[in-house]
């Protein structure tokens, strides 16, 4: 476009806008949803098929059970209900990348639906809100082959030749969570966005029902946008931003698109009800395919699938399963811990969550717990390019290290020196003290020889002090602390130091 | 999806060939389109009989919830998935630049 985008502020000043996301989870089972066949990432192409995953004739699909008890749970997390009597249908379409010529999916009877969730999206000024998302539906699919596009310069299909098919993905679990239209979140709309997504990742991760890898495809967002005059209460055509696969990606994309629809609206043109493409790199999108009427997908009911009736006993049992969804975790542990809401997202953000709980659990207090996962090992993980989580310490070794700092074993200098070994493979912090001799000099004799030879060697303070200067008694502490090469309590050399010289 | 399919137009007939990328001349359509209605006309009688307490029937047996346990089981080879490709790359079915469908 030629025409320069509306700043993000003037299409909000304009335009209200609506989004609804759809995000498709890959789950974590061994084998695929109609078939036996394994479902490991990576492998050979071709290599994981067979023929029913194949569509080839005469074969004939079975449901796995897993599959079903992973999207059951999923609604409930989502606080869905559960249907009584559902069924698949096949959705008709000619590309290649389901060899069946159709997918199996469900259509208008999803295992769940009505629910929602309530999304913590974090904000500078207020210190986060609770935004409210409806739940339409999650449906159980089956996601499709991966087609590698030749011949053309980009690895697009714009410009290739022809297209080779690998079916190794065809036919694992995949489930569909799609949104209700989320209105009212103002220019907040692309931060909800992401919000929801990232809870959703952890809500799916806590529920050990996938990996959740979004580099790798197994969790895939799709975000509809569209928007409307403030004035109106009709919603404007939308267009479906496919495939945007970060969660910092999501909400630049979204963002993206509200300005490119105003713009289009600016300039008395009008939104075309399309797919569009992000693309990561130029921070914009692109037009993809137009809805027509060539998008008629002729779904009738599976009939090589019986129906799925989960019985409620099953329901409720699986209900039992269910985690402590992750908002409700958070607001628990900031309330025991007495954390402010800026220091809980500095946790969260960090991914330090579970870390700090488990050194907390270990001995450690919530303020200790959280400096050091924040600031030295932060920084330690940061330097080797590695997540706070894969760090060679345990959040038990992290606590054991504090508690040597509770009972004046060891100063902070010392504890760094004592996470260092940890760090290091040599052992237990208590390991670590011994090889490398850390403790602090608690010898009121040593130190006391110490203070002396630091009074002696520096008359000009000790008059000042004498003064009535107390604060240049941090020369002399100073002085101490080098002799006896940190490892003196310095609280204990500040009280020989103004006893000698009161 | 339960609803009865009320008879067949030319529309309806050369929406569906468009959609199966059957390519039908008109005087194809002219031909097929009546053909087609009488047949779906035939089958539509079996409607009188039923009585508006039969529900519509997807699946003729009475069976629900058959599933399987999430275990692996073998397989094909790459060689034996592709021997009846009639074209492969790279260890992978060959097929023609198909645009627009992708999903
Ligand atoms: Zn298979």
């Amino acid at each position: 476009m030629l025409t320069p985008l509306p700043t993000y502020e003037d299409a909000l000043a304009r335009f209200e806008p609506v989004i609804g996301l759809e995000v498709h989870v890959e789950l974590g089972t061994a084998s695929k949803m109609f078939c036996g066949c394994a479902t490991k990432f990576g492998a050979e192409p071709n290599t994981q098929v067979c023929p029913t995953c194949l569509g080839l004739p005469g074969s004939l699909p079975v449901l796995n059970g897993a599959a079903v008890e992973s999207a059951i749970r999923i609604g409930l997390a989502l606080g869905c209900s559960i249907a009584d009597w559902c069924r698949f249908a096949r959705k008709n379409y000619f590309y290649p990348d389901m060899p069946k010529n159709f997918q199996t999916s469900q259509y208008d009877e999803p295992i769940a639906f009505d629910g929602s969730v309530d999304v913590a999206v974090p904000s500078a000024e207020s210190g986060g809100e609770l935004v409210r998302v409806g739940i339409e539906r999650a449906h159980m699919e089956e996601d499709t082959g991966k087609s590698l596009h030749v011949g053309g310069a980009t690895g697009r299909i714009h410009g290739a030749s022809h297209s080779l098919v690998d079916y190794n993905r065809a036919g694992i679990p995949l489930i569909e969570i799609v949104t209700t239209p989320v209105i009212g979140a103002g220019a907040r709309a692309p931060e909800v966005a992401r919000a929801y997504v990232g809870q959703l990742r952890e809500l799916l991760l806590a529920l050990g029902v996938s990996d959740v890898r979004m580099e790798q495809g197994s969790l895939r967002c799709d975000a509809n946008v569209s928007i409307r005059p403030r004035s109106s209460a009709v919603l404007g055509t939308r267009t479906e931003t496919k495939n945007v696969n970060s969660l910092r990606s999501i909400e630049r994309a979204v963002r993206h698109e509200i300005r490119r629809q105003a713009g289009v609206l600016l300039a008395g043109g009008t939104v075309v009800q399309e797919t569009r493409h992000w693309h990561e790199d130029t921070g914009v999108t692109t037009s993809g395919r137009v809805k027509s009427d060539a998008e008629d997908y002729r779904y009738f009911p599976e009939p090589d699938l019986v129906p799925v009736a989960p019985e409620r006993e099953w329901v409720d049992r699986l209900r039992g399963t269910l985690p402590e969804p992750p908002h409700v975790r958070r607001g628990r542990l900031q309330q025991e811990w007495g954390c402010s809401e800026n220091e809980m997202r500095d946790i969260v953000g960090a991914g330090a969550l579970g870390l700090v709980e488990l050194t907390v659990a270990a001995g450690a207090s919530p303020q200790a717990a959280r400096k050091w996962w924040l600031t030295e090992l932060a920084r330690r993980a940061k330097e080797d390019g590695l997540g706070l989580a894969e760090l060679p310490v345990t959040p038990a070794q992290v606590a054991g290290v504090q508690a040597l700092v509770d009972v004046g074993r060891v100063n902070d200098t010392l504890a760094r020196q004592i996470l260092d070994g940890v760090l290091a493979g040599e052992g237990e912090p208590e390991e670590v003290v011994a090889a490398r001799g850390l403790e602090v000099v608690s010898d009121d004799a040593a130190l006391g020889d110490a203070v002396d030879r630091a009074i002696t060697a520096n008359p000009d303070v000790v008059d000042k002090i004498r003064a009535g200067k107390v604060a240049a008694a941090g020369a002399l502490i100073g002085a101490v602390m080098k002799e006896m090469r940190g490892q003196a309590d310095a609280g204990r050399v500040r009280e020989l130091v103004l006893a000698r010289l009161s | 999806m339960s609803d009865p399919i009320p008879g067949i137009t030319r529309n309806d007939v050369a929406h569906l060939a468009r959609l199966a990328r059957i390519d039908l001349t008109d005087a194809e359509l002219d031909h097929l389109a009546p053909q087609l209605a009488v047949i779906v006309e035939s089958v539509t009688k079996v409607s009188e009989v039923a009585d508006a307490d039969v529900p519509p029937t997807s699946h003729p047996l009475p069976l629900i919830n058959v599933f399987r346990a999430d275990e692996v089981t073998p397989s094909l080879t790459a060689d034996q998935a592709l021997s009846g490709a009639p074209a492969v790359e790279q260890q992978r079915f060959s097929v023609p630049r198909i645009l627009g469908e992708e999903q």
